[in-house]
């Protein structure tokens, strides 16, 4: 048996991919060619298919891969609260926090007098540009705020700097970028990590193999966990 | 010219509805085979009736006025009418009674997932007969409904809905904290669940049984080393499990943790997973209380199949579906 128990993962590219891929390696799974061939995307000899990360519960819950890794942004994202009829979250597992890729989903504007609560307090409603329109919505909901999202799949941070906005919701590792564009974090919406899902019929019918896997996980040092760099750059896997 | 119809919603030519009409008719002629009367029921319900049942996730989503200012519902399941029926149309009768029903529910959608907003469910709902025998029962008839329809590899996932609840009252998990803890079973999250734990301030040893127990699923081994906190709850899942007959306990996989997103569920519930496709294509369980609120207080079980799905699973297992190439969940309810 390969040292996935001859389970299928899906294995995110992107910012992501190094730290998966250390973890599978971690395993015993030969991974040369994983690192060496990036536009190769299914690898049957050792059970791993490639995508972008937010693509990955799709294939987990579709039963196209067994098991998956993607970021915590990815499953909020998609996900959503249960008391919401008709919107409960994905229907995947999500077994283990992995550790790595670990940034935060912030709230950030321009330097300076806040725009946004200027925006709020004048006009009643702020405007925020976000990859993320449901946790962006849902954060300014949860905080009795109103707001008008607008959605771009670019740069965010372009958005308050040309005026079009007040405010924007992305993730940040290092803050780096929001330092060079002269924003600054106003609130740390949530924290986010690398998350190890599974399609809900293999968690059942194959279960002894993914609980074995999981067992060698949790056992392997923390080092080996969290080992994979930050994410420095989330432009690389839009939601 | 382009005529569209809701997303989540479809038209089904002869040749599909040839194959669909194929299972329908071997599902009802075991259906009739074990006793169950086929029902017909209103799709349009008032809605103040439907609510007297907890549906939770699986709560009506369509309601229109009719001519008098009533709210009408779609109706999201079978279950609640029949028990509707059986309070106002067999308010006398001696249980048990069996009724079995082909009808199309409907349920909200999130949009871009192909989900359907209209679903073909075939299912069976025994009133009158209380654990174990009745979930025996029903689980037979699942069973030989399956069988009947050529499929070969599916199992059925059995848990009980009051297992979790019991463990965190017994381990005295406060109030407050329950719902949330519950919760993230539901959503599957055992991230989460982890994460609450951690913060609940509870015990070492009582966090990592209530985090433990959920996770575990296997044949009837696994439940040898089961914590007394579950007992109950396992005793009678065991009890079920040695009434049925061999051929449909080995289809049979224990499952602590699993729980449904319909309220009304009291007892044993389960699920039937297919390995050529990625969701459940069905499932049911025990409600002993929703009677009651109609007036007619008895036990019940029942369990409805999402038609599409298992048509997708039986064509998924004739091309030999393995997790590398697999079929788009589509009921999953």
């Amino acid at each position: 048996m390969s040292a996935t128990n001859g389970l299928t993962i899906a294995v995110p590219r992107g910012a992501l991919f190094s730290g998966t891929v250390d973890l599978l390696a971690a395993l015993g799974l030969d991974t040369d060619e994983l690192r060496s061939n990036d536009r190769k995307l299914l690898f049957e000899d050792i059970g791993v298919i490639t995508m972008r990360p937010s693509d990955v519960p799709t294939y987990v819950e579709a039963g196209a891969a067994d098991l998956g890794v993607t970021g915590k942004d990815v499953l909020l994202e998609q996900g959503g609260r249960a008391t919401d009829f008709g919107e409960g979250g994905r229907e995947v597992y999500e077994l283990l926090d992995l550790g790595f890729g670990r940034c935060t989903m912030v709230l950030a504007s321009k330097a300076g007098p806040d725009p946004a609560l200027a925006a709020l307090r004048r006009l009643g409603v702020m405007r925020v540009a976000t990859k993320y329109p449901r946790i962006a919505a849902r954060h300014l909901e949860e905080t009795g705020r109103q707001a008008e999202i607008v959605e771009v799949k670019g740069s965010v941070e372009l958005a308050p700097l040309t005026g079009m906005v007040e405010a924007i919701v992305d993730l940040t590792a290092t803050g780096t970028t929001l330092r060079e564009n002269n924003l600054v974090e106003r609130e740390e919406i949530v924290v986010c990590t690398a998350r190890l899902i599974a399609n809900p019929v293999a968690h059942k019918l194959k279960a002894a193999p993914i609980d074995e896997l999981l067992a060698r996980l949790r056992e392997l040092p923390a080092a080996a966990r969290g080992r994979g760099a930050p994410a420095s750059s989330p432009e690389g896997d839009p939601v | 010219m382009i005529h569209p119809i809701p997303s989540g919603t479809r038209d089904v030519l002869p040749e599909e509805t040839r194959e669909v009409r194929a299972i329908t008719d071997v599902l009802r002629g075991a259906f009739e085979r074990h006793g169950y009367g086929e029902v017909y029921t209103p799709a349009l319900e008032y809605e103040s009736v439907l609510a007297r049942a907890d549906m939770a996730e699986a709560r009506p989503a369509y309601r229109v006025f009719d001519e008098t200012g009533a709210v009408l519902v779609l109706r999201s399941d079978m279950t609640v009418p029949i028990a509707r029926v059986v309070a106002t149309r067999y308010g006398a009768s001696e249980p048990p009674l069996r009724f079995c029903y082909f009808a199309h529910c409907y349920r909200g959608v999130r949009p871009q997932r192909g989900q359907p907003r209209e679903l073909l469910q075939a299912g069976i709902e025994l009133i009158g007969a209380p654990a174990p025998q009745g979930t025996a029962e029903a689980l037979s008839v699942l069973c030989a409904a399956l069988d009947a329809t050529g499929l070969k590899d599916f199992r059925i996932g059995l848990g009980d809905a009051s297992l979790f609840p019991a463990l965190m009252a017994s381990l005295g998990v406060p109030e407050q904290a329950r719902d949330g803890l519950l919760q993230a079973l539901v959503l599957r999250d055992f991230v989460g669940l982890e994460l609450a734990l951690a913060e609940s301030g509870l015990s070492g040893d009582a966090a990592e049984l209530l985090l433990a127990v959920p996770q575990r699923r296997g044949g009837p081994g696994m439940l040898a080393d089961t914590p007394p906190q579950a007992a109950e709850a396992v005793t009678g899942l065991r009890r079920v499990h040695e009434l049925l007959e061999p051929n449909v306990a080995e289809r049979v996989i224990f499952d602590l943790g699993l729980v449904r997103n319909i309220g009304y569920y009291t007892g044993a519930v389960f699920e039937v997973y297919d390995p050529a496709f990625g969701a459940p294509i069905g499932g049911g369980g025990r409600y002993d209380e929703l009677l009651g609120r109609f007036g007619r207080p008895l036990p019940a079980v029942g369990f409805a199949l999402e038609v599409e799905s298992l048509h997708k699973a039986l064509a998924g297992e004739e091309r030999g579906t393995g997790a590398m190439l697999a079929n788009t969940p589509g009921g999953a309810a």
